[in-house]
């Protein structure tokens, strides 16, 4: 436990140091920064609109604002996980530091689970920026607060299911470049799974529409915490994991 | 300390490591010897559990490596060929990351740290970034950090590669410092290293066991004959080198007088005596009753340079490997 904390604060260190972190961030503050003032200016004009023309519609922060733009938040996740995981194992691969690692008194998923810990940080980080723009509404308006902590709830998860996937793709690989064009396609991939539901309702869309990340998501940003989607999240991330230490494992025996 | 029986390693399409064994005692200094892909790293990194092992057993301070490999892990320091170093660290952050990796408390590892640093030299650096330093400091740096928890057995492939000499220099008082309580292997190919530090000497080559012996024994292996050098002192071309090269052929039990050099007002030469023949103090008397006078005589051994050429000889020399060193395994 000790060690694998021990890791996971070497790999953010090292984010922070090196420019991942900060472009990542900065890439995030940017999208979504635009993408918050423009759902917010919507938002006003309509009110505007909506109160010039006499008409008290009832105005929903939480559905107009919050959740379109979690939602959007979700999506660009898809973008930035591969450039937070791809160096996770890959570098140590190319300097050779993962012989530190590997014939230290360490357990194989005490390495991995420390890696993905750490990627799981940075991940945190940016979605704390988001949550910046999020305390404006709550600054302002009245916006229910419940939904809003589930649909992080999801964008935490599912963001594991993504980082556990980079991770996977990083052990795989030497290169880097690799490593992020390998993790963004699967990630893609498992967001367009949903898309199979415009078949109809065959057993093939239903498995598709399930095995894909982005439908699960969907309750979460409605604010409906549904114990089969965690349970779906958690164990993609330990499915994940599981493979990233085989083929840790495989390393060993075939390097 | 360690104990190898058998051990193989299978590549996908080649043997590594064939079958090889030896033990090394608490607090020996071993050198690992062998050309390039002979199958040292192979070997380190199975004893460091890096590898398994295809065949055969390794254990390390009687734990297996491969049922108890985390006993093996925290009483070994290893130092693989690349240093693995973090460039984006600082030296003393790096070496806090190792040692409480290695499992030190976290009350006792800035003293560790500063130990390690103050062994391996490194007290200028210490809020140096690794990417800046140069190579003789990043390789202290990689053994710094091997020695951090201060393992009972130290593992260094090729410790003093790319290092000036005074730095080579430097290393090497450090690993007799460090011998004693522990145990360290080193691997390298140059021979001078190993001469002066290591006790025993296990030369493979192409995956197998060539030699396993002490220093002096490999390099005084028993050759059939005496090889011995004569100086004798010549003052004005007196005496002429021929005349005594002749004067030397004929003493009896001689088979081969060469001539070395002559420089300072010596003349050089190296004798070969026949198989089973003392032919020193024959030599000596013959130079002296001759008038001249005798200023060195002594038994040429052979050089370790040439016990590990005649050892790693691919085939060419079959006899060399039935040489009694040489069967491997036994000492």
């Amino acid at each position: 436990m000790n060690k694998i904390l021990i890791i996971c604060r070497k790999e953010l260190k090292s984010y922070f140091v090196s420019p991942i972190a900060y472009a990542v961030l900065a890439d995030f503050a940017l999208v979504f920064g635009v993408a918050f003032y423009t759902a917010t200016a919507d938002f006003v004009r309509f009110s505007f609109q909506s109160q010039m023309m006499g008409q008290q519609q009832p105005m929903d922060i939480n559905a107009q604002i919050i959740r379109p733009l979690l939602g959007f938040a979700a999506t660009v996740a898809l973008f930035l996980i591969p450039m937070i995981t791809m160096r996770l194992v890959a570098e140590e691969k190319r300097s050779g530091t993962i012989e530190l690692l590997m014939t230290s008194p360490v357990k194989d998923s005490g390495i991995i689970i420390g890696k993905w810990l750490g990627a799981m940080a940075l991940y945190l980080c940016v979605l704390g920026m988001s949550m910046l723009s999020v305390l404006v509404l709550f600054a302002w308006g009245k916006p229910d607060i419940k939904p809003v902590l589930v649909a992080y709830l999801g964008l935490i998860l599912q963001g594991g299911c993504l980082l556990a996937i980079g991770t996977f793709i990083s052990t795989t690989t030497k290169d880097q470049i690799v490593a992020v064009v390998v993790t963004f396609h699967l990630s893609l991939m498992l967001w367009m799974l949903s898309w199979f539901t415009a078949f109809g309702n065959t057993w093939v869309s239903q498995l598709a529409n399930y095995l894909s990340i982005v439908t699960h998501m969907e309750n979460f940003s409605k604010g409906v915490l549904d114990l089969k989607d965690v349970v779906f999240y958690v164990s993609f991330i330990f499915l994940a994991l599981f493979l990233t230490l085989r083929r840790m494992e495989s390393l060993r025996w075939r390097s | 300390m360690i104990k190898v029986e058998g051990l193989a390693k299978r590549y996908a399409r080649t043997l590594a490591v064939d079958h090889i064994s030896f033990e090394v005692e608490k607090g020996q200094i071993v050198g690992f010897l062998g050309p390039n892909g002979a199958g040292k790293t192979t070997t380190m990194r199975v004893l460091t559990c890096f590898l398994p092992p295809s065949a055969g057993k390794a254990t390390v301070a009687g734990f297996d490596v491969m049922d108890h490999p985390m006993e093996v892990k925290k009483r070994i320091g290893y130092l693989p060929e690349t240093p693995p170093l973090y460039p984006e660290m600082e030296v003393f952050e790096y070496l806090t990351f190792v040692g409480k990796l290695k499992g030190i408390a976290s009350s006792e590892i800035g003293r560790r740290v500063d130990e390690a640093m103050s062994r391996c030299a490194l007290g200028d650096v210490r809020t140096k970034l690794i990417d800046r330093l140069s190579k003789g400091y990043r390789q202290r740096v990689g053994i710094a950090q091997a020695i951090i928890h201060n393992p009972d057995v130290l593992i260094l492939d090729e410790p003093t590669s790319g290092l000036d000499p005074r730095q080579i220099i430097e290393i090497r008082d450090l690993l007799k410092a460090l011998s004693g309580e522990h145990t360290i292997i080193l691997s390298t190919h140059i021979l001078s290293e190993v001469e002066q530090n290591c006790e025993r000497v296990i030369i493979i080559n192409e995956g197998k066991l060539v030699a396993n012996d002490t220093y002096v024994n490999l390099t005084n292996r028993p050759r059939g004959f005496e090889h011995v050098a004569v100086e004798v002192e010549a003052t004005g071309g007196n005496p002429n080198p021929t005349d005594v090269q002749q004067r030397l052929e004929q003493v009896s039990g001689v088979s081969r007088v060469v001539m070395k050099d002559s420089r300072n007002g010596r003349l050089g030469f190296e004798v070969e005596g026949l198989p089973g023949r003392q032919i020193r103090a024959d030599l000596a008397r013959t130079v002296v009753n001759s008038g001249w006078s005798l200023a060195e005589l002594r038994i040429l051994g052979a050089s370790l340079e040439d016990v590990f050429l005649d050892l790693t000889k691919s085939e060419a020399k079959p006899e060399t490997k039935e040489s009694p060193s040489a069967k491997g395994g036994t000492q």
